[in-house]
């Protein structure tokens, strides 16, 4: 009887059943459960399935020989490779594509971005005009525009437009010469890594400098100079131990140097343009989103333009940028499968397409290469997550 | 989802975001595990005369093999097989539903059910009877891989091709085939493969590659459709052999004799002299092996489950297999091909039918 009172007074324990706790957990576990369940049923009937009809599952066709050839790969392959090397040179050509896609479309992004919102009449309308125009025309007429009526509409091989002899251009690709590293190249790139790492702690010296003395430091002039200056001195200092593999024109193609293929153009720049459309209108959402007050209040501190920009602007308009670029991101390494379109050899188009074919292990294959873009987005969001929670605003 | 007013996703807000993600990304491969699930094997036969026609996986669009007209009527040689399946079926060869197909798609279009049967140009090989779960009915046309150039180019001899950039199509026998060809003769190439024949054709007329390669058929077919036909030549290098020819699901033994005796049919038709516009005088034949091609003696129908006239369908509707040779891509038809290889065994070719008795 004693303790009744206190049961009905204190809001406390209440049953089990009631405890949101307790049925929050109930609830997940039953969900779980039932997915699970699912899972498992699809996976068992799919084999089952499989077997009744004699297609041949699991994945040791990964260690057999190809038996093809691929046009553009970043690691040695021919056709005495596995299949699962195709899954590498088609994944590493896909990240290759995506990469590039990212750099160029955030520059030109950030770019159209900021010149919409120019005061010069003249720039802030193209500008416009360019973010209406790619932005409202489907990415893969995009790719294909850029590819038949652009990529592969240079001349032949044999009427190259060559810039002295160096660069060739036709509808081939774009051949540049080579660096070969010789003997002692170890030594640049050991200098280039002691820069990189002396810019590290200059910045952070220039900035706790700033914070004591109130005295900046030219951070951006140094580093150049220290980037460039180091290499270079060491490069001198060993001897030049470099030489170029010059492209030549040998029978059909160009034999020897680098090339650009025509596909891995056509498609970056679409994604780039497509993709940039998107980073604009986001970018200046961005920068609208910073009140004018803080404009007019770093002015009132006497700060010039550009450090206006760069510590007042910038910062607080990064945080409205950041969540809808990440989606950006992962859009356009989703959308560098549409490659298959025009021939660029990438995952969908090796691995889920010539490899698929010859093997006929859909299920697995696409399996494969639904996870590759599932811990391709990941990554990207993690990577960006991590960068927005860097730059979020801390309470204090 | 509500964003926040900042931008920016508290940790909460994040994981459910983060979940939906997963969830989106999982869809496509359950609707590929109740795909493969759903279709039950065994039983097409069953399925298709329920349905009352036949679902058939052709080409997108291949001159003389598969190809539909301004209407939307498909004909052509891989078409004709269809057309016979269900002239023997349910003795009305319009009883057919296609579907395009790339050569990526098609197997798993078979393999999952969503077709009855495939008629598109297929390269008969080990793996894909053995390791598919398919099986070949029979081969309606003997080909082999060629390769076609600009006759700019100057070549005479696929030896000289050392180098070159060679446009293929994806997903077929072709690519294996090219890089055999080469790695056996010691030549180095660069190979540009696209998804569709179309863009294949666009590639090589661009230049963007020197060669385009595929089976000597196909590169006729192709060959009519560039804006300047004569300004190609096909090389007379045949590097491969490409039996070319209907497939079923394995383990559908009912389905799989009607499809391969359906062919057989067009191939013993031409073979006894019955075609198209003698069928019906022929009926009145003393001939025992028309009479048995016709359903007048012998086992009629009824070992294939079929109408007695089942063969009399065909070759009414269809034509016997030198008909539809020469209407589609013989000398009635653009391409021109000669019949070569496919002419009958006692013809000078190896197109050979086991007897029907």
């Amino acid at each position: 009887m004693s303790d009744q009172p206190s049961d009905a007074m204190t809001p406390g324990k209440p049953a089990p059943w009631n405890d949101p706790k307790i049925r929050a957990i109930v609830f997940q576990a039953l969900l779980v459960g039932a997915v699970v369940m699912v899972g498992f049923y699809l996976i068992n009937n799919t084999l089952y399935n499989m077997e009744q009809r004699g297609i041949s599952t699991g994945f040791s066709f990964l260690e057999k020989e190809s038996g093809f050839g691929v046009t553009q790969s970043l690691i040695e392959f021919d056709e005495t490779h596995s299949y699962g090397r195709t899954f590498i040179v088609g994944l590493l050509n896909t990240i290759l594509v995506s990469v590039l896609g990212i750099f160029f479309a955030t520059l030109l992004g950030f770019v159209m971005g900021v010149a919409r919102l120019s005061r010069n009449w003249l720039v802030a309308r193209v500008a416009t005009a360019y973010i209406e125009i790619f932005r409202n025309i489907p990415l893969l007429l995009q790719i294909f525009f850029w590819y038949f009526a652009v990529g592969i509409n240079f001349p032949r091989p044999k009427q190259s437009y060559a810039i002295g002899e160096t660069l060739f251009l036709n509808n081939r690709g774009l051949f540049m010469p080579r660096p070969v590293a010789e003997d002692g190249f170890g030594l640049v790139i050991a200098a280039l890594v002691i820069a990189i790492v002396g810019v590290f702690f200059m910045v952070r010296w220039a900035h706790r400098r700033q914070d004591a003395t109130g005295q900046p430091f030219h951070t951006v002039w140094a580093s150049i100079g220290l980037i460039l200056g180091l290499p270079a001195v060491a490069f001198l200092a060993a001897g030049s131990p470099l030489t170029w593999d010059m492209p030549e024109l040998r029978g059909f193609n160009f034999k020897g140097g680098m090339s650009v293929l025509p596909e891995l153009f056509a498609l970056t720049l679409a994604l780039t343009v497509y993709t940039g459309t998107f980073i604009a209108e986001t970018v200046r959402a961005g920068i609208q989103s910073v009140s004018h007050g803080q404009t007019e209040a770093a002015r009132a501190l006497g700060l010039r333009e550009a450090p206006m920009l760069q510590l007042i602007i910038i910062p607080q308009a990064m945080r409205v940028i950041i969540p809808p670029l990440t989606s950006q991101y992962l859009n356009l390494t989703k959308n560098s499968s549409l490659a298959a379109a025009i021939g660029y050899p990438d995952l969908v188009a090796v691995f889920a397409g010539t490899t698929l074919n010859q093997t006929g292990q859909a299920v697995e294959i696409i399996a494969m290469t639904m996870a590759v873009y599932l811990t391709l987005s990941l990554s990207i969001s993690m990577l960006m997550n991590w960068y927005n929670a860097k730059m979020a605003l801390r309470e204090r | 989802m509500v964003v926040p007013k900042h931008g920016v996703f508290t940790t909460r807000e994040n994981k459910v975001y983060q979940m939906k993600k997963l969830l989106v990304s999982a869809i496509p491969a359950l609707a590929l595990s109740i795909a493969v699930g759903t279709a039950q094997a065994g039983e097409t036969l069953d399925a298709v005369k329920a349905k009352g026609f036949v679902q058939c996986g052709v080409s997108t669009g291949l001159p003389g093999f598969s190809v539909a007209d301004d209407k939307g009527n498909w004909g052509g040689l891989d078409v004709d097989v269809c057309k016979a399946v269900a002239a023997a079926l349910f003795g009305d060869a319009g009883k057919v539903k296609f579907s395009p197909l790339t050569a990526k798609e098609r197997f798993t279009a078979l393999q999952s059910g969503e077709i009855d049967m495939l008629s598109r140009n297929t390269t008969w090989t080990l793996t894909r009877d053995s390791n598919l779960g398919l099986n070949f009915a029979g081969v309606n046309y003997y080909d082999g891989q060629g390769f076609m150039v600009s006759k700019k180019l100057g070549v005479k001899s696929a030896k000289e091709l050392s180098g070159a950039s060679v446009c293929i199509q994806a997903g077929t026998t072709t690519e294996l085939n090219l890089a055999d060809y080469f790695r056996a003769n010691k030549m180095e190439y660069e190979p540009i493969t696209y998804d569709t024949s179309d863009e294949t054709v666009k590639g090589f007329e661009a230049g963007r590659c020197d060669v385009l390669t595929s089976d000597q058929s196909q590169l006729y077919a192709l060959r009519i459709k560039l804006s300047d036909p004569n300004g190609a030549m096909v090389l007379p290098e045949v590097i491969s052999k490409e039996p070319l020819g209907p497939v079923v699901r394995q383990g559908d033994d009912d389905w799989f004799n009607i499809v391969r005796w359906s062919l057989f049919a067009m191939l013993n038709a031409e073979e006894l002299g019955v075609s198209m516009k003698n069928v019906d005088e022929m009926k009145g034949s003393s001939d025992p092996n028309v009479r048995r091609l016709l359903g007048l003696e012998g086992i009629k129908g009824e070992g294939l489950g079929l109408a007695d006239e089942w063969a009399y369908n065909i070759v009414k509707q269809v034509g016997n297999y030198g008909e539809a040779f020469e209407r589609n891509v013989g000398s009635g038809s653009p391409l021109k091909i000669s019949r070569g290889l496919n002419a009958l065994w006692n013809n000078g070719g190896i197109q050979y039918a086991p007897p029907i008795r």
